[in-house]
């Protein structure tokens, strides 16, 4: 009975999700290096993380955040959606889920330009001559937000190419677990903007 | 579901399939083939580096300006480092016996995400090639030690950036590696292996997959880190700016602590595998065996900055970390004390597995005691960044993991290849290697006692007679490796069939055919009691 | 040969629930909402050392919802459960750990 190289390709639904758990794991580990950076020179730079702040626009982080919060909730509509078998709907919420990332970038560019309008862009003069602590911010600041963006643009590929998958019925409402982890992958996204937007943003 | 048994079934699981040919190989994702793929590769890795270390105590033989620039010195042991710990320890035991035998030992057919496990493999290869473009390209291969302490790391124009790029890609693989182990063992196992029917190989593989799996992306992060200071200068480490290189280092041994717990626990595992086959008595202290695994695992993550005792951390951080240390040592006296137990009154066959496994305790409890030595801040004062620590780790690493990994060669052996080596060959190799190693390392505490720094290009004249016979000892090793490999190999072209339990193991891979066999399982195996002997003899 | 080995219909939870209805979703985004509207509303407000406080914990409470609610947590086996509390303890504990030297410093 053996094939010509054959992939044990067996479906198991817990194993698939206990993988992609798993695998969030290390994402939450590697956020978390920069979350312990940031949490050391905030205790040791009180004020100039107070002044980094309050260079940031918190209507756009808070537009942001509105945009990745309610991006996770489309993403988790579409998985009912698919249980559901409503497929056109489940792909609107997904094609959706894909915009608000597009609308998160856009923001960000708009951000990142203004800061290096200002002379804020890291290894330049401007930064180079900020008082202690300040340029810290904004290098935690670019590296955090960046490595997000990063996230941001994987995941939204990653939700695309479901989308493609579910249109050819190889993700469907009864063998949906490829859906779920993609979304798994969209809420951690989210998750670490949680946290990056008041630490940034609100800090008063 | 029909399994009728054909003529297929029974070959070996490196018989031609389909097509054959090296791409039926690099993209198998057979867990038996994707282990060999790495085997190979890591003993490729592992001359390599060898022969870097050869060369560095060749330099280090007499005073003065030797055979080497100082620059070519330091890239040479930061190259020794990288490759060791990245391509060859780490991945070691886990990424080829591990792939070879968790599913099996399980009672399963093949790990979770088997093409997933291709993968992690075609990941090592990818970071393989990198650090091998850092060596050729740019100014050269990186001078900063295997730790890319910044700021040196930061302003070095050496390939530092190419290579933390191959050292990011190479965690990845470990990562995947363990995150499918974690999955296989929770999902894979066959009716009736309840957990306290795992063999103790599977425990540790279990242990270790965690640690790969959280402390593997923290090393993630570092890596990315230096690149990105180099190339868009944060200055996240900057003094100037408000910096501070200590959280460097803190990032750093995060992971790199645990790493070491990565590289042990498999080898811990196989001896614990080893020694009760061959003292025909059940493991002592089974419970307690897998249990300091996981322990180990867990307080390997709380002790990391006892690298970092004089770096000017806090006086608390020191007290507490080299508190914390004492407390990971004790799990692992577990073991030694349990696997001694085991021994006593049982019958021993001193044959090759376990005479590397005796070597693998001897060793590892030298390099384990001279770690509480390290440990202990007071003394860690006067020790750190000396020889002492080089001798430490290389006793641990080398005589550790190293021997561990060398009995599960001569273990799993004729299960894999379906024939035997020289048994007498192989002892002499051992002792050949055991001897190279101590004469090698053993004077190294001595030197570091003495004040004589590590990484150093040049020493003064009162070290040349004890870094002389240590040089000496780098040639024993190189010959007793040589010996061994060469042994192995004639044995696994011309040497004597092996039949299916030559050992008389009662673990579920000696109920297979000897060489393995495309296909291991039809249907589930009775899960057996692992370490129960009664009614299982050697048959060879 | 192995299908044997996937209980995909389990007796463990899992897929065994039907989906989270349109209407529960949106109620947690509803209470995420909310959550945004109180951190941006408190931190207008000088609390002093309070401040880092309150805006954690009103994070955490959003991530709560995020991970038990949208990432299907609170549904999910024990094995997965506490998967996921020993990812976040390994990281309080480097955090944390790391404070004993960071904040005892001269």
């Amino acid at each position: 009975m053996a094939e010509l190289a054959p992939t044990l390709v067996h479906k198991d639904y817990h194993a698939s999700k206990m993988g992609m758990w798993l695998f969030l794991f290390t994402e939450i580990l590697l956020f978390g290096g920069l979350f312990l950076l940031y949490a050391t020179y905030r205790a040791k730079f009180p004020q100039a993380f107070h002044a980094g702040g309050q260079t940031l626009d918190v209507f756009i982080g808070g537009l942001n955040t509105v945009v990745l919060i309610t991006s996770s909730l489309t993403v988790a509509l579409s998985i009912t959606a698919l249980r559901r078998g409503e497929l056109a709907r489940c792909l609107w919420l997904l094609a959706f889920t894909v915009a608000c990332a597009g609308a998160f970038m856009v923001n960000k560019i708009i951000e990142w330009s203004a800061k290096f309008h200002h002379g804020l862009v890291p290894g330049s003069e401007h930064m180079a001559g900020l008082p202690q602590g300040q340029s810290i911010f904004y290098g935690l600041y670019f590296a955090m937000t960046g490595l997000h963006g990063v996230h941001i643009v994987i995941g939204a590929s990653v939700l695309l190419w479901v989308m493609l998958l579910i249109k050819q019925g190889k993700v469907t409402g009864q063998d949906y677990v490829v859906l779920e982890n993609a979304g798994l992958y969209w809420h951690i996204v989210d998750l670490v903007w949680i946290y990056l937007f008041p630490l940034f943003y609100l800090i008063s | 579901m029909d399994h009728t048994a054909s003529t297929e079934d029974t070959r070996p699981f490196f018989a031609p399939q389909g097509k054959g040919g090296l791409s039926s190989w690099i993209f198998s994702t057979d867990h038996k083939r994707i282990g060999l793929l790495y085997l190979s590769l890591i003993l490729l890795m592992f001359a390599a580096a060898t022969v870097l270390g050869i060369i560095l105590k060749l330099k280090l033989m007499t005073p003065g300006s030797t055979l080497l620039t100082p620059q070519q010195y330091n890239a040479m042991f930061t190259l020794h480092g990288v490759i060791m710990i990245f391509m060859v320890v780490i991945p070691s035991i886990p990424a080829s016996f591990g792939n070879i035998f968790l599913p099996i030992q399980i009672g399963a057919n093949d790990v979770s995400f088997p093409r997933l496990n291709n993968f992690s493999w075609w990941l090592y290869v990818l970071g393989a090639l990198l650090a091998l473009t850092s060596i050729f390209t740019g100014n050269g291969p990186p001078d900063t030690g295997w730790t890319f302490y910044v700021p040196f790391s930061e302003r070095t124009t050496t390939n530092v950036s190419v290579a933390v790029i191959a050292v990011f890609v190479l965690g990845f693989s470990s990562i995947l590696t363990g995150l499918n182990f974690i999955t296989t063992i929770h999902r894979l196992r066959a009716p009736g292996m309840t957990w306290r029917k795992l063999p103790l190989f599977v425990w540790s593989l279990y242990a270790t997959g965690w640690i790969q799996v959280l402390a593997t992306p923290i090393l993630g992060i570092t890596a990315l880190l230096i690149f990105s200071e180099r190339v868009l200068h944060l200055g996240l480490f900057d003094p100037g700016k408000g910096g501070d290189p200590l959280l460097y280092q803190h990032l750093f041994w995060i992971y790199s602590h645990p790493a070491v717990y990565i590289m042990i626990l498999p080898a811990m595992g196989v001896i614990s595998e080893i020694i009760p086959v061959f003292s025909r008595k059940p493991i002592f202290g089974y419970n307690m065996i897998a249990f300091s695994s996981l322990a180990i695992a867990f307080a390997g993550s709380l002790v990391w900055a006892h690298h970092m005792f004089t770096s000017g951390m806090s006086d608390t951080a020191v007290l507490v970390f080299s508190f914390l240390t004492f407390v990971v040592a004790i799990p692992s006296a577990i073991k030694v004390f349990n696997w001694l137990s085991t021994m006593y009154r049982g019958s021993i066959s001193l044959d090759p597995p376990l005479l590397f496994s005796l070597g693998f305790i001897f060793m590892f409890s030298i390099g384990g005691l001279t770690g509480l030595v390290l440990g202990s801040a007071g003394t860690n004062i006067h020790v750190h960044d000396t020889y002492f620590v080089v001798a430490h780790f290389h006793y641990v690493i080398f005589g550790g993991t190293g021997l561990g990994m060398f009995a599960a060669m001569h273990y799993w052996f004729p299960k894999i290849f379906g024939r035997m080596y020289d048994h007498g060959r192989a002892a002499w190799s051992f002792w050949l290697i055991l001897l190279g190693m101590n004469v090698l390392y053993f004077p190294m505490f001595i030197m570091g006692l003495q004040g004589m720094p590590r990484r150093y290009y040049d020493y003064l004249p009162q070290y040349a007679p004890m870094q002389m016979v240590s040089t000496w000892g780098s040639w024993f090793l190189a010959a007793g490796l040589i010996l061994m490999f060469y042994n192995l190999y004639r044995g696994s072209r011309y040497g004597p069939r092996a039949t299916k339990n030559h050992w008389g193991g009662a673990t579920l891979e000696w109920t297979l055919p000897s060489p393995l066999p495309h296909e291991a399982f039809h249907g589930d195996p009775e899960a057996p009691e692992p370490y129960d002997f009664k009614g299982v003899n050697p048959d060879g | 040969m192995t299908d044997t080995h996937s209980p995909t219909q389990s007796h463990d939870g899992g897929q065994d629930h039907g989906p989270l209805s349109y209407r529960f979703l949106t109620l947690i985004w509803a209470g995420l909402m909310c959550l945004t509207a109180i951190t941006v509303a408190v931190a207008k407000v000088d609390l002093g050392d309070m401040n880092v406080i309150v805006a954690l914990a009103v994070a955490s409470a959003k991530a709560s919802l995020v991970i038990f609610f949208f990432m299907h947590l609170k549904y999910e086996n024990w094995a997965i459960k506490s998967m996921v509390l020993t990812a976040f303890v390994i990281l309080a504990i480097a955090i944390g750990l790391t404070f004993v030297d960071v904040g005892y410093r001269y």
